[in-house]
């Protein structure tokens, strides 16, 4: 199936996408990576609160290439999301509904997806400039040091993306391999 | 004896970060097009596609094709009869280096410690790896490396009896295990023999060699074709969902080794295989 979302997500909409479903995203989004997510997590520990109100958010995995004079963004494509495995079950737990990224995950992901009705999305890996196009803001949130790896808002219109993990936790990348496998 | 400037250096190098990161080759490019004409899924088809828009964005907008610009890794093959003037070469790489991100909105990625983990800001340090050859030119060959198809590459110390099955099912755990991770379609660089840093850089070396040009050494050339064939049913495809893109090419390359030993390196890239190359 084919969705146009608008994001923050609607819960409900979002325990309907199936993993293999197709959508394409309009509104805000968040973006952190690595260091972006140490922070957030050290910030917790100390029991501070989180630069961002979490609730109902998504944030896409990535770090961009800086942006030419008049554009937005530079190249724009997800990172690999397993790198956050371990900051993503607490966030998921916080609020956290929406995580777009390419790669697997680990089985404790998948289970705070299930057990809070999230999903997980991928872009595709390495079309950075072509997914550059469906973003028409992008502003520096909290970590600016971090240059790359800042904390981002993001303005996105129709931005492509794949339910790879669903609110019930099955995951595409399993099924489709094992669909194409001829070994 | 030949003088070469350290100023060309800096200069070549500058060049090659924004060709690299802005266009493939034509054999890489051509292994994109092939696929997408051949591939059985559907979607994984839809994604090739999307790859060659990318492309084509990448270098009608000056977008970089990835926003992973690497780590940049510079192969130099310094004649022996060449004198650089004017600094030490090392320094002029990186310069370029320096120059070609900073100055042509490439990423930089590079920490200069990986426990503090503090950005340059420039992404330099390059990693450099020299060669002294005969003759009175310099060969450089950049190739920026992201760093998504990096951490699925491994190192695998076979011993001699493992053989050539051993050395198949190496490259083909470290394909599944890639899987996703790695954004394929691939290139699988492999390096068999030497010791165990020597084989690491055959395999990086192998992935700037033309995706269609296969080893001239006959039952290599065979292994390179067959795991290729095997990787392509694996099922992983286009982003990992799915289909018979799973790499464009294997290359493999081979050094001598040590009675004991049977070194294996396999270094994976993206289909984003980035190189550019300068003779000066």
């Amino acid at each position: 199936m084919e969705y146009h979302l608008t994001a923050p997500f609607d819960g409900e909409k979002l325990k309907q996408l199936r993993s293999g479903d197709m959508v394409y995203i309009t509104g805000t989004i968040y973006v952190a990576r690595d260091a972006a997510h140490k922070r957030m997590q050290e910030a917790l520990d100390r029991g501070e609160s989180l630069p961002l109100d979490i609730t109902g958010q998504t944030i896409y995995y990535m770090g961009p290439s800086p942006a030419r004079e008049g554009r937005p963004i530079g190249s724009a494509g997800p990172t690999t999301a397993s790198r956050m495995d371990k900051y993503a079950p607490k966030l998921l737990d916080l609020g956290l509904r929406g995580m777009i990224g390419k790669g697997k995950r680990s089985q404790a992901v998948k289970d705070a997806i299930v057990r809070n009705g999230a999903v997980y999305f991928a872009a595709i890996g390495g079309a950075g400039a072509l997914l550059s196009k469906a973003i028409t803001a992008s502003e520096v949130v909290a970590y600016e040091d971090l240059g790359t790896e800042a904390l981002r808002r993001l303005e996105v219109q129709e931005f492509p993306a794949i339910v790879v993990i669903d609110s019930t936790g099955d995951d595409l990348y399993i099924k489709s391999v094992e669909q194409y496998c001829k070994l | 004896m030949r003088i070469i400037q350290a100023a060309e250096i800096t200069a070549a190098l500058k060049e090659m970060c924004y060709e690299a990161n802005h266009s493939l080759t034509k054999d890489m490019e051509e292994a994109l097009y092939r696929a997408e004409a051949s591939e059985e899924s559907p979607l994984g088809k839809q994604i090739l596609k999307q790859l060659e828009q990318n492309l084509q964005i990448a270098g009608e907008d000056r977008i970089p094709i990835c926003q992973d610009t690497g780590m940049a890794v510079v192969f130099a093959e310094v004649g022996q009869e060449v004198h650089v003037e004017g600094g030490w070469i090392e320094d002029a790489i990186n310069e370029g280096v320096r120059q070609g991100y900073t100055e042509g909105y490439l990423r930089k990625s590079v920490v200069s410690c990986p426990i503090e983990r503090v950005n340059t800001k420039d992404n330099t340090p390059a990693v450099i790896h020299y060669t002294i050859v005969p003759g009175e030119n310099i060969r450089l060959t950049l190739a920026p490396k992201g760093f998504g198809s990096e951490n699925m590459s491994r190192v695998f110390m076979l011993k001699p009896a493992d053989g050539v099955e051993g050395i198949k099912e190496a490259v083909l755990t470290a394909v599944r295990d890639a899987g996703p991770n790695a954004c394929p379609p691939m290139v699988v660089g492999v390096g068999i023999g030497g010791t165990f840093e020597k084989c690491a850089f055959l395999a990086k070396k192998a992935l700037t060699r033309n995706v269609e040009q296969r080893s001239e050494i006959p039952y290599i050339r065979e292994m390179e074709e067959e795991l290729l064939e095997k990787i392509n049913k694996s099922g992983i495809g286009p982003g990992g969902l799915g289909g018979s893109t799973t790499a464009f090419a294997v290359n493999i390359e081979t050094y001598a080794t040590h009675i004991a030993g049977l070194p294996v390196g396999v270094n994976i890239c993206c289909h984003v295989n980035r190189h550019a190359v300068r003779v000066l």
